[in-house]
């Protein structure tokens, strides 16, 4: 018990002083906020001549969850590769607390801003484009969101484990960063796309929460998508555990914890 | 502690289109056994292979070959309990969260460390106290001069009170005053029990410090010893130095075939060059080395007891 709780201590406090880390600088405070309400900006721009509010409802949820995608993906291979430079990767490495608790709390926190991202764009949405959404169930709706905040962090924390072995690894974090808007089907239906990479689509979990959100938000039943997500989020968490710990001991034996 | 017959190697490779790839051999069979308690020195050029070897001590390499123990630990195969026990730090302004005030840093790595939050509260007042932080604490670290940061992070290293402590180069970047209360620090560790593998590039420091010295070259040790046996051994036992201005070269060798003379080393200070000398203990060769200087111009002639320095520079030149 009292090792549950030390450890529970332990992700809270490395938890808030992550979050405290990522709003201090200005550019994750960017990327993490402004960023998102450009995309959703320019993508109702679009949708807006079409004339058809439900249109611009389909585009605003998407385009509030793509804001989360863009930064989680970009911030969670690069944070890291930071911790490299400053030396830090290392120290943590060195410390007894298994490092993949050590990485909860860093993607907890950025999933954290991602999810104050989706409210301040859909709130943008609103005031500034009054795109009104008629949601059925609110509830329902806050469980996609949720379910899309935390399985992206799942993606999130896969993307950093890999980036602890391999230096380059910020460039795969930068290069979903775009496939991922078409994939996901944040703004164009998934259907669109061609069929050879519809099962990428499916293998990424917040497609199904974007369904999930327009489900709940226009009166059907989001439960299906919302268990693939989150089994999809669950499937990268394991991934990410039998990976860390597997290419921690290769960073060892090939030295990539430093750049000395 | 104990390394036996350590071995690391890396692989690097080098050019863009034609990539060659090719093996550095940074530790190549290292053995050292160092005693609970003990201060040991590692000391060494520049590449030597001292970081590589500390890096393996602490978990964060896996030695090619070889295998060392810690606390009576297996560092491949009980490296979680390693971990706990032990402390590190490096030298330079790095391994900090520049975001973070001093205070949050050393709570963060305190969580990590699992040290009891009333414990945390005690030892990080301490610490700081310890390295001369107090009152500046909650200021950002990007806002701290290099040797504070230096000083923060040997706080860092000894949070949870580790019963083993590597110091790589701890005293880069500090002002002498500080370099000073560092010393008293490492050697306040010792009193408590604490063991300690200190690399350094200042001889006084390590002379100061150590119990016993490795000298590590090309990554092997090529002499071990206390600083005293260190000194003794430097095949002479007197140094003799001789100040001169504008001494050529050939007369410097001709210096080296005098009989008592082992070696002459050149130090450049301004104007004059100071010939080294290292002698027999009992010969006397000073007329000798002023008469083969003929006309050059000497300044100041003196002898001296030889220092870690001389042994040292006799070692890794040799
Ligand atoms: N990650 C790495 N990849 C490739 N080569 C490395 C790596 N780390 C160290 N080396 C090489 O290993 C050798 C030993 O380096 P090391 O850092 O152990 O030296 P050192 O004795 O600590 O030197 P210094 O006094 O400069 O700190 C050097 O030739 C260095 O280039
Ligand atoms: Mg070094």
């Amino acid at each position: 018990m009292t090792r549950l709780t030390t450890r529970a201590r332990q992700l809270w406090l490395c938890y808030r002083l992550q979050l405290k880390i990522l709003l201090v600088s200005p550019f994750e405070g960017f990327l993490g906020v402004v960023f998102p309400l450009m995309f959703a900006t320019a993508t109702l721009l679009v949708y807006r001549v079409e004339g058809d509010p439900r249109a611009m409802a389909y585009a605003g949820l998407g385009a509030a969850v793509m804001g989360v995608w863009t930064s989680v993906t970009v911030a969670a291979s690069s944070l890291l590769n930071r911790e490299r430079w400053a030396g830090t990767l290392e120290l943590l490495v060195a410390a007894p607390t298994p490092f993949l608790m050590v990485l909860v709390p860093i993607t907890t926190a950025m999933a954290t801003v991602g999810l104050v991202s989706v409210v301040v764009t859909l709130v943008w949405n609103r005031l500034v484009f009054g795109v009104r959404l008629d949601v059925a169930s609110w509830p329902l709706l806050v469980l996609g969101v949720l379910a899309a905040t935390v399985t992206i962090a799942m993606f999130g924390f896969l993307l950093s484990v890999v980036a602890v072995r391999y230096r380059t690894a910020w460039a795969l974090g930068a290069s979903l960063e775009y496939p991922g808007w078409l994939l996901c089907g944040f703004v164009v239906p998934v259907s669109l796309l061609p069929l050879v990479v519809r099962p990428l689509s499916w293998a990424l979990a917040p497609t199904w929460a974007v369904e999930a959100m327009r489900s709940a938000a226009s009166g059907g039943s989001p439960w299906g998508e919302l268990a693939v997500c989150l089994a999809l989020g669950a499937a990268y968490a394991a991934l990410a555990a039998y990976l860390g710990r597997r290419l921690i001991e290769s960073a060892r034996r090939h030295a990539t914890l430093a750049l000395t | 502690m104990v390394a036996r017959d350590l071995r690391r190697s890396f692989r690097t490779t080098q050019g863009r289109l034609r990539r060659t790839r090719s093996e550095v051999e940074a530790v190549r069979g290292v053995s050292f056994e160092i005693a609970p308690g003990e201060t040991f020195g590692l000391l060494g050029p520049n590449g030597a292979g001292k970081t590589t070897t500390i890096k393996m001590l602490i978990t964060l390499l896996l030695p090619t070959s070889g295998s060392a123990s810690v606390l009576g630990m297996d560092v491949v195969a009980d490296v979680r309990a390693v971990r706990r026990r032990i402390g590190y730090v490096f030298g330079g302004d790095r391994g900090l969260y520049d975001r973070l005030s001093g205070l949050d840093n050393l709570r963060y790595f305190a969580e990590l460390y699992g040290v009891e939050p009333r414990e945390q509260q005690r030892r990080i007042g301490a610490l700081l106290e310890l390295v001369g932080m107090t009152g500046r604490e909650h200021e950002r670290v990007e806002g701290y001069s290099r040797g504070m940061r230096q000083r923060l992070h040997i706080a860092r290293g000894l949070l949870h009170d580790p019963d083993v402590v590597f110091l790589d180069e701890p005293s880069i970047g500090i002002d002498p005053v500080g370099a000073r209360e560092l010393r008293a620090t490492i050697a306040s560790l010792k009193e408590q029990g604490t063991t300690v593998l200190l690399t350094t590039h200042y001889m006084f420091e390590a002379d100061e410090l150590c119990d016993r010295i490795a000298v590590i070259r090309s990554g092997e040790i090529v002499a071990e010893g206390t600083p005293e046996q260190l000194k003794r051994g430097v095949a002479s036992g007197r140094v003799l130095e001789v100040e001169t201005y504008g001494v050529p070269a050939g007369v410097v060798e001709t210096l080296g075939d005098l009989g008592p003379v082992h070696s002459v080393a050149v130090e450049e200070r301004g104007q004059l060059q100071v010939l080294v000398l290292q002698c027999d203990a009992d010969s006397e060769v000073t007329q000798d080395v002023l008469s083969r200087l003929g006309d050059v111009r000497v300044g100041r002639v003196s002898a001296r007891e030889p220092t870690l320095e001389d042994a040292y520079v006799q070692l890794v030149t040799q």
